[in-house]
């Protein structure tokens, strides 16, 4: 017997507003999120944040396995789609997370939620959490990294520029502290989509 | 995957229901779903949702030297695609016949109606011309792709602004939306695709048909009108055999409906327009409505990142030392390069297929084994390892001993 779940994931980075000049210090950009929104689909979510395409894929899809469990559901493909709307930095991280609420939403076992965070490097050092396109651009080096829920640890880690392994492990608690927020909105917006108020 | 079939009890279901002027979401015979528009933050970004089918129209444009038999003219190109998550049987491979009916249907819509002017996208006559680009992807199949894909693209179409252009004599400036704002395309009209579905060999019609009124139809009639109640493409499919009356009579249908969905069309360009000049917040973020229990929004958070460095600086000095880095590399030959010495095999008993894998042994060796496999004429004996071990030449051997020196004729002996 074997079955097929579909799950979904339309996922937009944007900021809602323009990109102003993000002040000093690190900041996360505004967030939505939208669930259930297919009606074809198993679970799908909308999440939008402020070669390529095939190791992007891969790197989705590994992370995801690691967390799924797989052994509940033998026999059965879980197919993740993932539909860029708008591209405004930080790419990989926002579509990590569509896929987790999208796995969320369809009811899929998982061992941990997890939650992807892009860091950025610019010329003088300093640290940028969630960067917009320019940002990125103008980057010495952006770290992508996809972390768990339960300890925060690292699940998968992507990067490209140049970086010491000081500001790699900077980046990496900055990212954790970041991840906090970004598992705090998943868990409110669960909330309230079933809380009967 | 393959569609899940429609049982015969539904399919009389609905039949039924539809003889006695009653439809599953309760709408009358001429009624058109829920029109929703939302735009990106991008000019030229939209999505439409139609009840629940939902398209995404993107439209982007590029500087491309012009056909050859229309020298003085842009070129617009249109392309529909039916995402995987529009419906569990739209698979990669599998939808060839619906999407290039619909790709066909959506061209002549588009294209042959002149809607746009293609003249104002030349820049140099012969040289250089606009080549506009329309994306449209399915998100949701719920039935009427087809017209919610036409609105999604001149919906998409209006709002697209391309960036500046001008010439002066040999020169041609383009200018970014920084220097000069971008300009709207110059559309003549706005032709829109209206679908009638028709039952038990034409007796019965209903106006923007669902998923599952689609399924039990007979035909299938596409008007596309514009608000000037000029017919752009009229397309028949399924089948049936249509009156002329009856044809009129959907022609009439189709000029109303076509009306409502321009005004509606041209409120949601106007919004947009207004929140886009008066600074406010605009793009698909802003469109989710918070009302909504499935919604949820966030405001921007700051994270406070003051203590990161300290953080970094424990876990590396409690961390362990690096390993030692590779010894440096050993040219024998131009091409040919040796790092490390090789290492006893540590994997245990493994198959021949597998060998390839082995060779990839410590990581110290995988460098050099790139540059010898390349170079397995050149390299006969090199260096002056020891005495090798002498495997057998035994394809089912399978205790492997890395030497650098074994591995080419290993590999020659393997083709």
């Amino acid at each position: 017997m074997e079955g097929v779940m579909q799950t979904d994931a339309k996922m937009r980075t944007e900021s809602g507003a323009e990109s102003s000049p993000r002040a000093p210090g690190c900041s996360l950009r505004h967030f939505a999120c939208e669930q259930n929104l297919l009606s074809r689909p198993d679970g799908s979510a909308s999440f939008l944040q402020g070669v390529a395409e095939k190791s992007r894929e891969r790197l989705i899809r590994n992370t995801c396995e690691a967390v799924v469990l797989g052994a509940l559901h033998p026999r059965t493909s879980i197919t993740v789609v993932l539909q860029v709307v708008s591209d405004a930095g930080s790419l990989l991280a926002c579509c990590l997370n569509a896929a987790c609420m999208a796995l969320v939403d369809a009811g899929v076992p998982m061992r941990a939620l997890f939650c992807g965070v892009t860091c950025a490097l610019d010329s003088e050092g300093t640290l940028v959490l969630d960067p917009t396109a320019k940002q990125e651009k103008e980057a010495r080096a952006i770290l992508t990294f996809a972390l768990d829920s339960v300890e925060r640890k690292l699940l998968m880690s992507t990067t490209k520029g140049l970086y010491s392994d000081a500001e790699l492990q900077q980046c990496l608690a900055a990212a954790q502290a970041a991840s906090q927020h970004v598992f705090r909105f998943y868990r409110e917006s669960l909330q309230r989509r079933y809380s009967k108020s | 995957m393959k569609e899940t079939p429609l049982s015969n009890c539904e399919r009389r279901f609905l039949l039924r229901a539809i003889e006695e002027k009653k439809r599953l979401d309760g709408r009358q015979t001429y009624d058109y779903r829920n029109i929703k528009i939302t735009f990106g933050t991008d000019y030229g970004c939209c999505i439409v949702e139609l009840g629940k089918t939902r398209v995404l129209g993107q439209v982007s444009c590029e500087l491309v030297s012009p056909k050859l038999n229309r020298a003085t003219e842009g070129i617009l190109f249109f392309n529909l695609e039916l995402s995987q998550m529009a419906a569990p049987a739209f698979e990669p491979g599998r939808q060839s016949d619906l999407l290039v009916k619909l790709n066909r249907l959506l061209e002549r819509c588009l294209r042959n109606s002149k809607c746009i002017d293609t003249e104002s996208l030349c820049v140099v006559a012969g040289e250089k011309v606009w080549q506009i680009r329309v994306d449209l992807h399915l998100l949701n199949h719920d039935g009427n792709i087809i017209d919610a894909a036409s609105i999604a693209a001149i919906v998409a179409l209006c709002h697209f602004r391309r960036p500046d252009v001008s010439v002066q004599g040999d020169e041609v400036t383009l200018y970014t939306p920084e220097e000069r704002d971008p300009v709207p395309l110059s559309i003549h009209h706005m032709p829109i695709c209206v679908s009638f579905a028709f039952f038990q060999q034409g007796t019965y019609l209903l106006v923007d048909p669902n998923e599952r009124e689609e399924r039990v139809m007979d035909g299938l009639l596409v008007i596309a009108m514009n608000k000037h109640r000029e017919i752009c493409t009229i397309q028949s499919s399924g089948g049936i055999m249509l009156l002329k009356d009856q044809v009129l009579r959907c022609s009439k249908i189709a000029g109303v409906k076509v009306l409502e969905i321009t005004e509606l069309i041209q409120k949601a360009l106007e919004n947009d327009q207004k929140v886009r000049k008066e600074g406010g917040k605009f793009g698909f973020a802003e469109s989710i409505a918070s009302q909504r229990i499935t919604a949820f929004k966030m405001e921007k958070a700051p994270i406070d990142t003051s203590d990161v460095e300290e953080k970094a600086e424990e876990i590396i000095a409690e961390a362990e030392p690096p390993s030692e880095v590779v010894s440096k590399p050993v040219l024998w030959t131009p091409g040919t390069a040796q790092i490390g010495e090789g290492i006893e095999n540590s994997w245990g008993d493994l198959e021949d297929s597998e060998k390839e894998e082995d060779d990839e042994g410590g990581s110290d060796e995988a460098i050099i084994l790139d540059s010898i496999k390349m170079d397995t004429r050149e390299v006969s004996n090199i260096g002056s390892q020891d005495a090798p071990i002498v495997l057998s030449d035994s394809e089912e051997e399978e205790m492997i001993i890395l030497e650098p020196d074994k591995n080419p004729k290993k590999i020659r002996e393997e083709q």
